[in-house]
């Protein structure tokens, strides 16, 4: 063991929002291996109350400037199943196809902008630009792909403005949509260079056992509604999130804590891949095996292959997707939506896990309810529980302060946290 | 481009200096920044036409000697208050980025409430500091504004480029709906949609409508706003006080209108 370490990072970098690492050993003994949340809370679920139903998409996909779209989603979803409407085949498709886009914008990103420096030993992507321009260009180009087909499906790749209750306020033209077709296939050559990169980098081996929650897969890799599950064996349905939730406060962060069948449990990439790995794309099936993930992996820091393995799978769903599209005639873009009393919940797999949005509403079609469960508030007792393990494990082997530091960051990257997103 | 030797850059083959540029959150969903990394195809030549020495959420190096600060969201804490002074003493040039720091934004829609209840709907009896969401020229001076819920990278990079070489930055007085006409768009009333099209300040050309999607008027007041003419236009158009309301003060731009507009329902 450690006689002594002192870490203190007063926000982590690179991610989104505001957290600090504090981690204490003293005359060989941990003190503390702390994850605290500081970001301000801005108190969405209660200034939406009172405002009519079509104020929810439009200012919940404010909650998250990176995942936007899928805030929106969820929230246009919630909505519907309390109006009880039924979205048709063709929006079902488009949704999907949207949601696909922001995954792969949001891992990208996540991947070479915020991971990959660790390994890279710089401290941003920045001085990548000049030593290693041919990467850097990969990055550009598929998050330049993604952000463009956000733009075509939603109408805009952040805050997206096309996306409403009960459809689409227009659809994208038919002749782009072939176009997106012959991007998305030619960028799978760079998504292979994308995971010989991470192939040649050292993930760190750390494991703890460890519950994982996602949405439930039925015939598909599911991103947008359905039944909710645990690998350890719990299922529920979606409008019964909370018993999956179990929201607390602690004094340590301003964001809330999950827990279910254990004292905390993990969603995103690694959650849905380890659940619902028979769904994935053979592409992806078989880029994950030679990247040596295989469900179940308990190390937090496979996350980032995960977000890649779905990279690959949502490209390539998109083309199916697509093509199908493609064949079918148009039909009208959005529903008639008729305002009706009671309470609806929405549950999305976002770029970090399972998002639920839920809210009721009187018989005008006002909020008098809201209440959004978001994907990191899930991670971060199970980031608190990570950091405590990972800095006993590592300190007995007695490694310096300055890997301790690195490797704490690290694994709080791997969770590619979304702080403010958290504490909204 | 960062490190500590930047290159020299010329525009029209004169030498401009590069800035030091930073970029700091208060209360937002910092998605004003992520515009910047959002848009790949001029990415690398905005960069190289600044010097960025503080961007937390893309890089680990950070320094407190800067000339122009973007500051993202508004505030709603009193340890914001302090950092904004520390980047108003440090900064040459402090940029309102985004319409939560410009006026408040969708956060400020909790001031409609008393505080102490806003507090028990989200953490029932715990202990949690919040004041309420204000703008960032509530505590200091800002030398210049950038609109918008996003704002848009074209106009975040025109606004640069004129600092850089020294140009004065002008604003377009005129409405969203000039932008929207020039676009030979559909009108949003004729679809049957609300639009604030006719009051908010243009720049954005029009990106709702482009999408057939009403404006909600993030970017606050055009010069003229006519807010008479508005009410008249919903109510001839068959929309309710209650949307017209809920678009005015949706991101804060409107507040002065907004009470107004109450008093006017009294």
């Amino acid at each position: 063991m450690k006689l002594n370490c002192n870490i203190d990072v007063h926000h982590v970098t690179r991610v989104e929002g505001h957290g600090n690492i504090r981690i204490s050993i003293q005359d060989g003994e941990l003190k503390e291996a702390k994850w605290e949340i500081v970001e301000t809370p801005r108190f969405f679920e209660a200034f939406l109350v009172g405002k009519k139903w079509d104020n929810a998409p439009w200012i919940c996909g404010r909650i998250c400037g990176i995942c936007s779209i899928g805030h929106t989603l969820a929230s246009i979803r919630a909505v519907e199943n309390a109006f009880g409407m039924q979205p048709t085949d063709q929006t079902r498709k488009l949704r999907l196809l949207l949601k696909h886009m922001e995954t792969l914008q949001s891992h990208v990103l996540h991947l070479y902008f915020l991971a990959a420096p660790d390994f890279a030993g710089t401290g941003s992507v920045f001085p990548l630009i000049e030593s290693a321009p041919d990467v850097i260009a990969r990055a550009a180009r598929i998050k330049l792909l993604a952000n463009d087909a956000c733009d075509c499906i939603g109408g805009r790749r952040m805050h997206p403005t096309r996306t409403v209750v009960g459809g689409f306020t227009m659809l994208p033209a038919k002749k782009d949509l072939a176009g997106l077709r012959d991007r998305l296939s030619g960028i799978m050559g760079d998504l292979e260079k994308t995971a010989e990169l991470f192939k040649s980098f050292s993930i760190p081996d750390f494991t703890r056992e460890t519950e994982y929650v996602s949405l439930k897969g039925s015939g598909s890799y599911p991103f947008i509604g359905g039944d909710l599950i645990s690998s350890d064996g719990v299922q529920k349905s979606e409008a019964r999130y909370k018993e999956m939730t179990n929201e607390y406060v602690v004094e340590q962060s301003t964001s809330k804590w999950s827990r279910l069948s254990r004292k905390s449990f993990a969603v995103g990439a690694l959650a849905r891949f380890n659940n619902n790995f028979e769904f994935l794309q053979p592409a992806a099936k078989e880029l994950s095996l030679g990247l040596g993930l295989k469900p179940v992996s308990h190390n937090p820091y496979m996350n980032n292959i995960a977000q890649l393995v779905e990279s690959v799978h949502v490209v390539a769903e998109s083309t199916l997707i697509i093509d199908e599209l493609l064949d079918s005639e148009f039909s009208e873009t959005r529903q008639p939506v008729v305002p009706k009393e009671g309470m609806g919940v929405g549950a999305v797999e976002v770029p970090r896990g399972i998002l639920y949005h839920c809210y009721e509403f009187n018989e005008t079609g006002n909020i008098t309810r809201c209440d959004c469960v978001i994907p990191t508030s899930q991670n971060h007792a199970n980031i608190q529980h990570d950091l405590e393990e990972l800095v006993s494990q590592y300190a007995v082997r007695r490694m310096k302060d300055s890997d301790i530091d690195l490797l704490a960051q690290m694994l709080i990257r791997a969770y590619d946290p979304c702080i403010s997103c958290s504490v909204h | 481009m960062t490190g500590s030797t930047p290159k020299p850059k010329t525009y029209l083959g004169v030498p401009v200096s590069r800035p030091r540029v930073a970029f700091f959150e208060l209360s937002s969903c910092e998605g004003c920044q992520l515009q910047i990394v959002n848009n790949e195809a001029t990415l690398l030549e905005f960069l190289s036409l600044v010097h960025v020495v503080n961007f937390r959420e893309a890089m680990t190096e950070k320094s407190d000697d800067y000339e122009i600060a973007f500051v993202e969201g508004s505030v709603t804490r009193r340890d914001e208050i302090e950092l904004l002074r520390r980047i108003r003493d440090q900064a040459k040039v402090l940029v309102a980025f985004g319409s939560c720091a410009c006026f408040g934004g969708v956060n400020q829609l909790k001031n409609r409430f008393d505080p102490g209840w806003v507090k028990r709907e989200v953490y029932g009896d715990a202990p949690v500091e919040t004041d309420r969401a204000q703008p960032v020229e509530d505590f200091v001076s800002a030398d210049l504004r950038i609109y918008g819920c996003p704002v848009r990278k074209e106009e975040v990079e025109r606004v640069v480029t004129d600092i850089v070489i020294g140009k004065e930055i002008h604003y377009p007085k005129y409405p969203v709906c000039m932008e929207c006409k020039a676009n030979e768009n559909i009108c949003l009333f004729d679809l049957g949609e609300p639009c604030m099209g006719p009051i908010t300040r243009a720049g954005c050309d029009a990106w709702c409508p482009n999408n057939r999607a009403g404006c909600w008027g993030c970017r606050g007041p055009a010069d003229a706003a006519n807010l008479s003419e508005m009410k008249k236009l919903m109510k001839e158009r068959g929309f309710s006080d209650e949307i017209l309301l809920d678009r005015l003060e949706c991101f804060g731009g409107f507040g002065k209108h907004v009470d107004e507009y109450r008093k006017g329902q009294r």
